[in-house]
């Protein structure tokens, strides 16, 4: 069964926490990964990884660049699993 | 009857030689026209210092000192060698090969000698096709040499790839063997990402670009250097080679803790880091990092690194280790080695 949106927060603020020791809290939706959690672009794609085998969803690689915010990737996850 | 080769059982790497780039470049060197500092470039990519080429030095030069190197370790004699082959992007010219110079560098007189341009799994693939020569009995000795002067093809202003960038050679002596030296190698392609590690442009339009007058159309042509799309690499780097290295252990017969060491292609720290996580290498495992005052030397990196680690670890000297390369096409290579 598909996760709700709230669900997949949880389980990505798991994944930040667990790839770069950000506070799990701080993961919110309106946070830009860049500016606001000073992710990097390769921590970003050990992110994305961990997300694919997560929630069984794919990432593609031009489709990364789109993730700005939280929402963004929620969103992203959210709708790709169907 | 046509006669045949007298195939021999088995090959090994009898001795490594290295040549480094005289000139160590700093963070601080370079980190202006990117915009960064010694701090970024060292949290993001485990780089202190890149060796490049001093004013003179050419990657012929730097393969020349290690494939001495490499000779007089083996205790051969240069007229010994029956084949060189030096995988490298760096050549000056199309043609002639710089393997043959070489050749002629070290007194390797008439031995077969060829450059393949496999980028950054060069080396593996010149350590497969040493280990086959010699298998198929077409050569006793031969000398695998990753050999790049990597700094002709940078930008500075470039934040992609050529702030890792540096410049040497690393050269293999293989020969037969009464044991098991190189495991079955496993080499692959994948040219739908033709266009994640690129040049800006080709030499051809740089140079139509030159001839002409009209500015509008060519402003864009500068000398070719090269980018990457780090991100998209990276996940490549990581996980898709992650499969390719237990591939090879699988064929190899090794399990991850029997390694003494994992030498992986030098291309950034991260993905090295990231790397053996994936593997779960055991922590007796000794990874290569030659990568923070090296650099990235794409064909040159495997053999600098496993020459760096002999070096600095003698006891690993009979130990097994798997090298993995990885680069522009995109292109891999992988096989499990005793070291000399």
């Amino acid at each position: 069964m598909a996760l709700s949106a709230d669900q997949v927060l949880a389980g990505l603020a798991e994944i930040v926490t667990d790839e770069t020791g950000i506070a799990t809290d701080a993961v919110q939706l309106d946070k830009s990964f860049t500016d606001d959690l000073d992710i990097d672009s390769i921590s970003m794609m050990t992110i994305v990884v961990a997300a694919e085998d997560k929630f069984g969803v794919k990432i593609p690689d031009d489709e990364v660049k789109n993730l700005v915010t939280v929402a963004d990737a929620v969103n992203f996850i959210t709708s790709a699993q169907g | 009857m046509l006669k045949t080769p007298e195939p021999t059982t088995f090959s090994r790497i009898l001795s490594v030689g290295a040549s480094r780039g005289s000139k160590a470049v700093t963070n601080d060197d370079i980190a202006g026209p990117i915009d960064s500092s010694d701090e970024w470039i060292r949290q993001r990519t485990g780089l202190i210092t890149r060796a490049r080429a001093a004013e003179g030095e050419e990657a012929v030069d730097f393969a020349t000192a290690a494939s001495l190197e490499a000779i007089e370790k083996a205790g051969i004699s240069p007229d010994q060698i029956d084949a060189i082959i030096v995988a490298t992007i760096s050549n000056p010219v199309p043609t002639p090969s710089l393997s043959t110079l070489l050749s002629a560098r070290i007194g390797a007189v008439g031995a077969a000698a060829y450059d393949i341009s496999a980028a950054c799994a060069g080396y593996t693939y010149a350590v497969a096709q040493a280990d086959a020569l010699i298998r198929a009995g077409l050569a006793k000795y031969v000398l695998a040499i990753g050999a790049e002067k990597l700094s002709e093809w940078i930008d500075p202003t470039d934040r992609s790839i050529s702030f890792l960038l540096g410049d040497g050679a690393g050269a293999a002596l293989i020969g037969p063997s009464d044991t098991p030296g190189i495991s079955k190698s496993i080499l692959g392609s994948d040219g739908s990402a033709w266009d994640k590690i690129y040049m800006t442009n080709t030499l051809f339009e740089y140079r139509d670009a030159k001839n002409t007058t009209s500015d509008s159309d060519t402003a864009e042509i500068n000398w070719p250097t090269i980018r990457q799309e780090g991100q998209a690499v990276f996940r490549w780097a990581v996980w898709e080679m992650a499969k390719v290295a237990k591939e090879a252990l699988e064929i190899a017969g090794v399990k991850p803790e029997e390694l003494s060491a994992f030498i992986p292609h030098q291309a950034n720290m991260r993905i090295i880091d990231e790397f053996a996580k994936q593997l779960k290498l055991p922590s007796n495992v000794v990874i290569a990092k030659d990568i923070e005052t090296t650099g990235n030397t794409s064909a040159a990196s495997i053999p600098l690194a496993t020459h760096r680690l002999l070096e600095e670890h003698p006891e690993l000297s009979g130990g097994l280790a798997l090298q993995i390369g990885f680069g522009a096409g995109l292109v891999y290579g992988a096989q499990v080695v005793v070291l000399p």
